[in-house]
Formats: structure tokens, sequence, C-alpha cells
């Protein structure tokens, strides 16, 4: 068997089905986005080769900027509000009343589609019969944001969602990372007198700190390239405010009818995105992992 | 190390090459695939007998649509009896996922040998990249005189027809008489009126004019309407087609109403932020008392079951009224709605012409009364038993003296976006009309 698995042709052989699917599914679209980046396009007739003149319009666009601010912005609160989940999967993972309960709440959300946690939130957020204003009016409040309609807060509005909705994927990873630590450090520690908030910051974190640094690339890279419940609940409005850079993208392909200028975003996305990638694998690139 | 990255690297290089060739090779089969194809369609043009496949795809599906969706089917139907060699392969999609699908099939040239298209500036790109069929053929044996005047030529280009339309729209606004009558009010005929209406349902709590601005073409009838009163009915047509100015006196003061009317808090709260379905739902559930949308939605007050009779009966609507004097109120926003194209590269295009002119001909008849819709085509309002809504409606577009196309429609998709972004700015207060007029020439001189 060992001869067999050190056998170059026998690996390429293995690797083969996987490299093809890889290679047609993602990278040749890949590079034919950064190739139809370079042309005149409508989406529908002939292509015009204009060289790089797209892309050097990309970087000048306030609008794609504006969306990559908004993007960044998302891939912060997305971070922060890992700290959140941890802190729940923590208070799950240590044997309360209810907790396989709960783990089931929060996991509700991943259950359903974007497009009907979109709907629903669409309801909540509604000015005049929508729930949260309603609630706020018992309180009192004369008069409540417009959610959605103020350009000023509409992006806070959708944030609340997506966090919502990613809630019960990184509770569950945490929760089960969480689950393997043995027992017996724990025991020990408590034996030596440390407090809850002590085993879950000195020894819990640290132990699955390797994890942790997987859902922060997630959170990350998934929130540079988010798209479907900013498409659904606004469509990147008003005038551009929730707009990020996906929903840009397939503003100008598919609104505009500017493929060859949306598929130059495309591309710029991927870049962003792969710079980003390499850059927090960088920082969070630690000596050694601790064991146990 | 290094060595190990290098024979990733040519792994890939090579995998990279194999799926190059093996796609290429694909890519050939393909086209030897539609070449019999094209083969087998010729046979059966020749009329050996032999039975044609029309693709057909319309986007009323049955759940949002359930009127047009029925009668689409029954004139399938009927067409197949006649035609007994031709069968008509049907796909439905909704409204954007269609716009969306309409592209990618064109952009991969298989596009279906019948299907739904707007006019004007949507259709530009396509004629442009000869993807649609020129139909004048089909319209010279009287075809042509079916249709009322105006309508055909919104899908011309260079003096050839590309779409045969379906529908014909008209802009109102629609009220809620009870709630008028609760307050003594009635409907307005100048702006001064329209404006006193709207304060005294304001200072009864009554949310005046239900606006889902979200999809900003809602928004954008409204400054149409102003635009056309204040500065007739040319002046926003010529500053789209360069002849004229965006920063045209007349279009900025249409601009400055608008405001004016979100500042007198005209509109349901929150209104940029809500979709046209939630607006209509809040028109529909009487807590708003007004709400402007086309003739399409005729059905909704008049004929449609689903809608409670009480209400239906408690609708009226007026045409937009004057502003401090100017403006005709015959002059009406509105125009052709979707119309049927035919697939130029289509390997039936004969049989698709022939379902296509049948379709046209048995819609005009059926759309009326059947579902409600007034059709591109000329109806006899007299000879038929219609609910008085559409009888006005008729007289009204007989009496019309002007049809200005929806501003998005009659612009090239990407200044069309620009305008429906500043239309949502504008609203939102977030752009002064000066600067939604440069904004609007900007965009127009960059498409020079």
């Amino acid at each position: 068997m060992n001869k067999v698995m050190s056998n170059k042709w026998f690996i390429t052989l293995y690797l083969l089905p996987a490299l093809l699917l890889v290679g047609i599914l993602i990278f040749i679209p890949l590079v034919l986005t950064g190739y139809y980046g370079l042309m005149r396009w409508d989406g529908i007739g002939a292509m015009e080769f204009i060289g790089l003149t797209n892309y050097i319009n990309v970087m000048q666009d306030g609008m794609f900027w504006q969306s990559a601010g908004h993007s960044g912005l998302l891939a912060v609160f997305s971070t922060l509000s890992l700290a959140i989940y941890l802190a729940v999967s923590m208070i799950l993972a240590s044997k309360i009343k209810g907790s396989d309960l709960l783990r089931k709440i929060y996991l509700l959300p991943m259950l359903l589609s974007s497009v009907a946690i979109a709907q629903l939130w669409i309801k909540i957020y509604n000015p005049s019969n929508g729930m949260l204003n309603e609630i706020l009016a018992w309180f009192g409040v004369q008069n409540p944001p417009l959610w959605l309609a103020d350009p000023n807060i509409v992006l806070y509005s959708i944030f609340i969602p997506i966090l919502w909705q990613y809630a019960g994927f990184y509770i569950l990873i945490y929760y089960a990372a969480l689950k393997n630590i043995p027992e017996s450090i724990i025991e020990a520690a408590k034996i030596d007198g440390a407090s809850p908030i002590q085993i879950a910051y000195r020894i819990k974190l640290p132990l699955i700190m390797g994890v942790v640094k997987v859902t922060i690339v997630l959170a990350i890279v998934g929130s540079l390239k988010y798209f479907d419940l900013i498409y659904v609940m606004t469509g990147g409005g008003p005038n551009g405010a929730s707009e990020v850079m996906a929903s840009y993208m397939y503003k100008l392909a598919f609104g505009t009818n500017n493929f060859g200028y949306g598929s130059a975003v495309g591309f710029m996305l991927l870049i962003i995105t792969l710079i980003v990638t390499v850059i927090i694998r960088k920082v969070t690139a630690d000596k050694e992992e601790l064991q146990y | 190390m290094l060595k190990r990255k290098a024979v990733t690297s040519m792994c890939a290089l090579v995998a990279g090459a194999l799926i190059a060739t093996g796609c290429s090779d694909a890519a050939d089969g393909g086209n030897n695939g539609g070449a019999e194809n094209n083969n087998s369609g010729n046979n059966a043009n020749g009329g050996s007998g032999e039975s044609a496949t029309v693709e057909f795809m319309h986007l009323w599906p049955q759940g949002s649509s359930a009127q047009h969706h029925r009668i689409v089917n029954e004139i399938i139907e009927d067409f197949e009896a006649e035609n007994e060699n031709i069968t008509i392969d049907l796909s439905v999609l909704s409204n954007e996922q269609y716009k969306d699908q309409i592209t990618i099939l064109s952009s991969s040239n298989e596009l279906p040998d019948v299907g739904m298209t707007w006019a004007a500036g949507y259709l530009d790109p396509f004629v442009d990249g000869n993807m649609f069929a020129p139909l004048d053929d089909m319209l010279e044996d009287g075809l042509r005189d079916e249709f009322v005047a105006g309508t055909l030529e919104a899908y011309e280009k260079d003096g050839q027809s590309y779409g045969l339309p379906l529908e014909l729209n008209t802009v109102y606004v629609y009220y809620n008489k009870a709630i008028f009558e609760e307050h003594g009010l009635e409907a307005p005929e100048t702006y001064d009126e329209l404006e006193n209406v709207i304060n005294v349902l304001n200072e009864n709590n009554v949310e005046p004019i239900a606006l889902g601005n979200r999809d900003s073409w809602t928004g954008s009838m409204w400054y149409m309407y102003f635009a056309d009163r204040i500065g007739g009915s040319d002046v926003l047509t010529n500053a789209i087609n360069r002849s004229g100015s965006f920063e045209d006196p007349a279009l900025v003061e249409a601009a400055a109403k608008v405001q004016e009317m979100v500042q007198n808090d005209s509109f349901v709260s929150g209104f940029n932020g809500l979709a046209d379905e939630e607006a209509k739902s809040m028109f529909m559930n009487e807590q708003s008392a007004m709400y402007m949308i086309a003739t399409w939605d005729l059905p909704n007050y008049t004929t449609n079951e689903d809608v409670p009779q009480e209400f239906r009966d408690n609708v009226g609507y007026f045409k937009f009224p004057t502003v401090d004097g100017a403006g005709d109120t015959d002059s009406f926003v509105g125009g052709p709605g979707v119309g049927l194209f035919v697939a130029e590269n289509s390997d039936v295009q004969d049989e698709a012409k022939q379902f296509a002119a049948y379709f046209v001909e048995q819609w005009g008849s059926r759309a009326v009364t059947d579902a409600g819709v007034i059709p591109a085509t000329v109806v006899d309002g007299d000879a038929l038993d219609l609910p008085d809504m559409y009888v006005d409606v008729l007289q009204d577009l007989n009496d019309a003296t002007n049809l200005t196309l929806y501003a998005d429609v009659q612009m090239s998709a990407s200044v069309a976006q620009t305008h429906l972004d500043s239309i949502q700015a504008l609203f939102g207060l977030d752009m002064t009309p000066e600067e939604f007029g440069a904004k609007h020439e900007e965009a127009l001189s960059e498409e020079e």
C-alpha cells in the first residue's frame, strides 16, 4: 500500500478528477472573467478588445470604492460578531439547562434560504406596520428610523439579518471544537482554582485558536463576496447606500448591460479577496498550535 | 520545497491544457450538433409534414399573473390544434428572472424562437447584436393596422420593426373613494387641489400616497408627469435624445416639485425602502389613499376575484393634475409594455413568425375581456361588455394627445441606471434638483 501511495503516477491519477472539476468549474470561469474585463461588451453583441481600460476605470470609480468600503465594513462587523458567537458557544458547551434546544434555535436561520430571511426582515423593518417599529411605538418612540430607506442606517439594518443568518453556522463550528477539549484539562484547571472566565480565556480559547483563525478567514472572505440578502432587501439602494462589491458587479452586468466592466469589477473583487486572505493568513500565522 | 511547488504548478498547467483542449472539442461537438438541428429544421420547413417545435418564453407566471398565464395557455392550445405539425415548447419565468435569463441566453446565442422584450432603449443591444429578426415582412399583410398608432414605433429601429407590442399602458393615480368621501375630498384636477387633499389626509393621520420607490421606476413616473405638465410633452424626450437638456428649467422645476411633495409628507414613510409590491398592498389594504400605477393593474380594481368586491367598488382614478395652470391632462406617461420578438437565428423562424402573428391577434381580442389588460391592438370597447373603468380608460386612450414612454425605457441601460439611482436620491432629498439634472447630463454625455 505504501508503495502504491508513493508512486507519483498514482498520485496524479487520483488527483486528476478533482483537478479537472476545479479547473472546469472554478479556474476557467476565473480566467474568462478576467478576459471579459478586457472587452467592451454589452453581453449580447460582439466583443471589442479595449485593453486595460475597464480595469483603469474601476480603479477610478468612486462607486466601486464606496461599495468596497461597505463590503469592508461588513467584514469588520462579521469578524467582531465572531466574539459573540464564541461566547454563546462557550455557554452552550458548558452543560447548562436547555442548551440543546437553544442550539437548535440558533441553527434555525441556517435552514432558511437567504430570500426567505430577506422577506422576513423586510416585513420586520416595514416602517408603517413592521414589528420593529410597532415595538418602538409601544415604548413611545415618536419618529422611528426608516430602517431600509435611510441611507445613513440602511447598511446596519442589513448587517443585522446577515449576522443572524450566520450565527448558527459559526456557533456549530465553535461548539464542535469546544466539545473536543478533553474534560480532564478543564477539571485540572478547576482544581487549581481557575474561575470560569479564566478557563474560557486561558484554556479553552487557546486550545481552539486554530478553529477561530479559520472562522476569521471564512467570515472576512464571505463578507467581501456577500450578495444575496442585500440584493433582495434593497438592491443596493437607496442610491447606492447599501451597495457592496458583488451587488455592484451584478448591477453593472445585468442592470446596465455592461458585462465587460462588470467582469472587471468581478476580477477586482477576486484580487481584493485574495490579497485580504493572504494578509490574514500572514497575520494569524502562529509559531505553534497548542496541543492537548 | 521549491521543487514540490514547481511540480504542482506543472501539474496544474498540464491539467489546464487538457481541460482547454477538452473544452474546444466539446465546443466543436456542440456546433456540429447545432448544424444537424439546423438541417432537421430545414426539412420541417420544406413542408414535408414533419413537425417543428417552437420555443416560447414568457414572463407571466401563474402565481403573480394568473389571468395572463391562463390566456397564454389557451392561445397556445388553440394554435397547436390549428397547426398540428407545430408544437410550442413553453417556459415561464417571473419578470426579474426573465430579464437576467434572456441576457444570458442571448450571450450564448440560445434565445428562444419567440420571447418577450421591452421597447426602445432595452431593445438596442439585441438589435445591434443581430439577435432579433426584423418583422416587417409579417406586418405587411394587414397586421400593421391592428395596432394602436404609436405602439409599433416603440419597437422600431432604423425603420425596421423588431417587436410586436402586446400591451398598452397609461399611468394614473388611483384613489380610495371611501377614504376621500370620509374626509370630504374630491379627485384633484390641479396640483393645488392635490396638495390640499394631501394636507387634509395628513391632518387626519391617513397616509396619502403609497409609493414603493425601492423599484425607482415608480418614483420616475411622478417626475415624468411633473416634467410633462410643467415643460410640455417634448421636454423630457428631447433631453433624452440630446436635442434638449436635463438642465432645462422646466425639468429642474419638475425635480423641485418632487421634493416639495416629499417635504409635504405626501408619500408613505420609508418609501425609498419599500418595493412596489409592498406599496401596492398598502393601497389595497386601505392603509393609504392614493397610488400611482399603470393600467396593467386595472384587473386588481375591477375584475380580479381575489380582491374583495367592496374594495374594488371603492377605487377610482384621476389623471395627473395640471401644475400651476400649466399642462394638458390628456397627455399621458405610459406606452407599450412587453412585446414579442422572433429570434434571428431560430431554426424554425417561419413557424415562429406564424405563431407570433397568431398570438398577437388572439391576445388583442382576449386580453381586455378575459384578463383586463389593455392590449396594443385596436379594441372596440363599445362592442364588449366591460367594467366602467375599462370603458373610461379606453376612452382616455382615444382622447390622448400624447403618450410619453417611460424614461428608463427610453434611455440606454446604463443611463437608465443612473436615472433610477438619481430618482432615489432625489426622493430621499440627498440631491438637489440642479444636481439631479447635472447627473443626467453627465451620464448622457458619456454615451455620445
